[in-house]
């Protein structure tokens, strides 16, 4: 007998037909009409292929965006269009198999980041990201997210972590404050502000977690940690669930509540950031009674106030990588810049920067299946032959999954790439990617009283 | 009740007819879906995302620079014939009589020496749409019945007006008798096809530039 998680996620497991049909006719019932809009306003054009990576990469058209969500279009018209009643009466659109659906999983999951780029090139305005979350939620319900994701997305929504470690985050937050030798206020109440740290951040790249609190620190502004919702990202989010996506939503937003915080500081943690500021007061069910900002313009935010004052970094051999939920997405475009020219920092930009930006690969989940990663290594190609046109020697951005993504391209090109071909050995040579958090962090600029 | 008087009697008042009652049913059938509310503070004021979202209608008729490079043949070949087919609708002089006889108001009209050289251009830049979208892997990928059909129909309006305006093959009767029934039948598929862009190009243009602007991202 196979187990829940297999049943739901291998793939290999037949699907129950019936199963399939309630995911579709879910899907159907539940599109809405800004989707619906969306979805019978293709014309066919595929213009969208030219401005996703995978199909840049690849020029296989299956990777054609609007094309990953064609049996969703055929839900669609079968079951909530216009002329649905005709369309089932006579026989033009025939039911979704299970058989199409696992086909599409490599579509939906493994070849598509969410990154919105497709949304700026369509010549009918239809965001295909939106439709392709929505086809990730069907997915979900027909037992087909990746089997990674699906698990990470349980584990959150039971403990807080998407995975178990030997040592519970909360402890691990505490032993990198005395390692880096910052306060990690942990479980306070009537603090200004709450913040979270990316999973991706506690588990490699501690130092990002002590910039955030010391960066804090030294605005002196009252803040905490919490025991309880510690991890930013959203697994449910990835995974297509969303019910499971609002259950660890909201563990996040009734700890704000909790310590009174009158913001909840997302860190550099693109997902996460659109998750909390532009979907959970919807999952809550009401406006949230806090604000929610991103690390870099709420840094902004105090740079223009006067109360963060940095160095001069002085540095010209910088480029910049756009978190896409951030910037595309997300609307905070100017703040890592403006933060960036504050600390003297001259950026080589990328030659698709700021709303082009091409995304890592990594996002919406995609850094964490393993069966994307020969896929997401050719596709990041594009991206890395950019950044080596900068001539930096040192890759900014302002979202650990981006960071991961790349370092993990650093070590896989340089295990792979042919010899003497630098121009495909990860971000700016083989330097790892920097987080502008930490750089900041190494930037305070320091009162000194005479 | 000859064939012309037919085609413009009850046939196109039938087509006429299913042609409004379809449209309207189509866009009914998608406004009348849940609207979900958005309970995240915008980032802009109602004003601003809204008067964005009305821009975004008429800004991305123009492909953003980054772009063009990969779309721009693309997009000037589908504006092209979009360019030739409105000319040619609004600035013939025939058409522009017999919505005079609709409406009861007219204007100037071109030569029609030039709007036949238009309309061969346009008739050239279709055969090149289709060559397109049968040549081309991922506009072959995505073509359905819809997209082939609907060339097929308009194709057959304007190779049917060409054939009329030069009296070519039968009687002109007959000729204006057949486009007017092409003219009938491209309206009676216009509501069931992907001719509802024309429609649909304004929400969705308008839906997205507004989503966007209110998280003060670009569109």
């Amino acid at each position: 007998m196979s187990t829940p998680l297999e049943q739901h996620s291998s793939g290999q497991a037949r699907l129950p037909e019936e199963r399939v049909a309630g995911a579709m006719q879910s899907f159907s019932r539940e599109i809405g009409a800004m989707s619906a809009f969306r979805l019978e306003s293709c014309i066919h054009c595929g213009m969208c292929a030219d401005a996703c990576h995978y199909y840049i990469a690849t020029e296989d058209p299956q990777y054609t965006p609007i094309w990953k969500v064609e049996p969703f279009k055929q839900a669609y018209k079968r079951e909530a269009g216009a002329f649905a009643p005709v369309f089932r009466w006579l026989g033009l659109k025939r039911a979704v198999t299970a058989a199409q659906l696992t086909q599409w999983r490599h579509l939906l999951f493994d070849s598509c980041n969410l990154c919105g780029r497709c949304s700026l090139i369509c010549p009918m305005g239809i965001d295909v990201t939106e439709l392709i979350e929505q086809a990730r939620h069907a997915m979900f319900d027909a037992g087909l997210a990746p089997a990674e994701l699906y698990e990470k997305a349980a584990h959150q929504r039971l403990t807080g972590q998407p995975e178990t470690s030997v040592e519970p985050y909360r402890e691990q937050l505490t032993a990198i404050g005395a390692r880096y030798d910052v306060a990690m206020p942990l479980d306070q109440t009537g603090v200004d502000i709450m913040l979270c740290v990316p999973r991706t951040d506690i588990v490699q790249y501690p130092a990002a977690v002590a910039a955030l609190a010391r960066v804090m620190t030294f605005l002196d502004v009252s803040f905490t940690f919490r025991s309880d919702a510690l991890v930013a990202e959203n697994y449910g989010h990835y995974a297509g669930s969303r019910e499971w996506q609002r259950d660890i939503s909201l563990r996040l937003i009734e700890q704000a509540i909790a310590c009174g915080a009158k913001t909840l500081l997302v860190p550099e943690c693109g997902h996460a950031y659109s998750v909390l500021r532009w979907e959970a007061a919807d999952l809550y069910g009401a406006p949230l009674p806090f604000e929610v900002m991103a690390v870099s313009e709420y840094l902004a935010k105090e740079l223009k106030a006067g109360r963060l004052k940095l160095e001069k970094a002085l540095r010209e051999d910088v480029t910049f990588q756009d978190p896409c939920q951030l910037t595309r997405k997300g609307g905070v475009q100017e703040a890592p810049r403006t933060l960036l020219r504050a600390m003297g920092v001259e950026i080589k930009e990328m030659q698709d920067h700021g709303m082009f930006s091409f995304c890592c690969g990594g996002g919406g989940g995609v850094v964490d299946i393993d069966s994307a990663a020969p896929l997401r290594y050719r596709t990041m190609e594009t991206k890395l032959r950019e950044i080596a046109a900068t001539g930096a020697t040192t890759l900014l951005t302002s979202c650990s999954d981006c960071r991961r993504t790349f370092d993990d391209a650093n070590r896989h090109f340089a295990d792979h790439s042919p010899a003497g071909s630098r121009s495909l050995s990860g971000p700016a040579g083989d330097a790892p990617a920097a987080s502008l958090l930490e750089l900041i962090a190494q930037h305070l600029h320091h009162e000194t009283s005479i | 009740m000859d064939l012309l008087e037919f085609a413009r009697g009850p046939a196109l008042k039938v087509s006429v007819g299913i042609f409004c009652l379809g449209v309207v049913w189509r866009i009914a059938a998608v406004a009348g879906l849940r609207i979900r509310r958005e309970l995240s503070p915008a980032r802009t004021s109602v004003l601003r995302y809204v008067g964005d979202g009305l821009v975004a209608i008429g800004s991305r008729s123009w492909p953003h620079p980054e772009f063009i490079k990969r779309t721009g043949a693309g997009e000037a070949l589908g504006y092209s014939y979009h360019l030739g087919l409105f000319t040619i609708i609004l600035l013939y002089g025939p058409h522009i009589a017999l919505l005079d006889s609709l409406f009861g108001f007219t204007w100037p009209c071109l030569p029609s020496s030039l709007i036949t050289g238009i309309a061969v251009v346009t008739l050239t830049l279709f055969v090149g749409v289709l060559f397109r979208r049968v040549t081309s892997p991922v506009i072959r990928m995505l073509s359905n019945f819809d997209d082939y059909f609907t060339w097929f129909i308009t194709m057959s309006v304007l190779v049917t007006g060409l054939a009329t305006s030069a009296h070519l093959g039968a009687r002109y009767e007959t000729l204006l008798a057949i486009h007017i029934l092409s003219v009938d039948a491209l309206l009676v598929w216009f509501p069931f096809g992907k001719l509802m862009h024309a429609f649909y190009i304004f929400p969705s243009r308008a839906i997205n530039g507004a989503i966007l602007a209110r998280k003060g991202a670009p569109s």
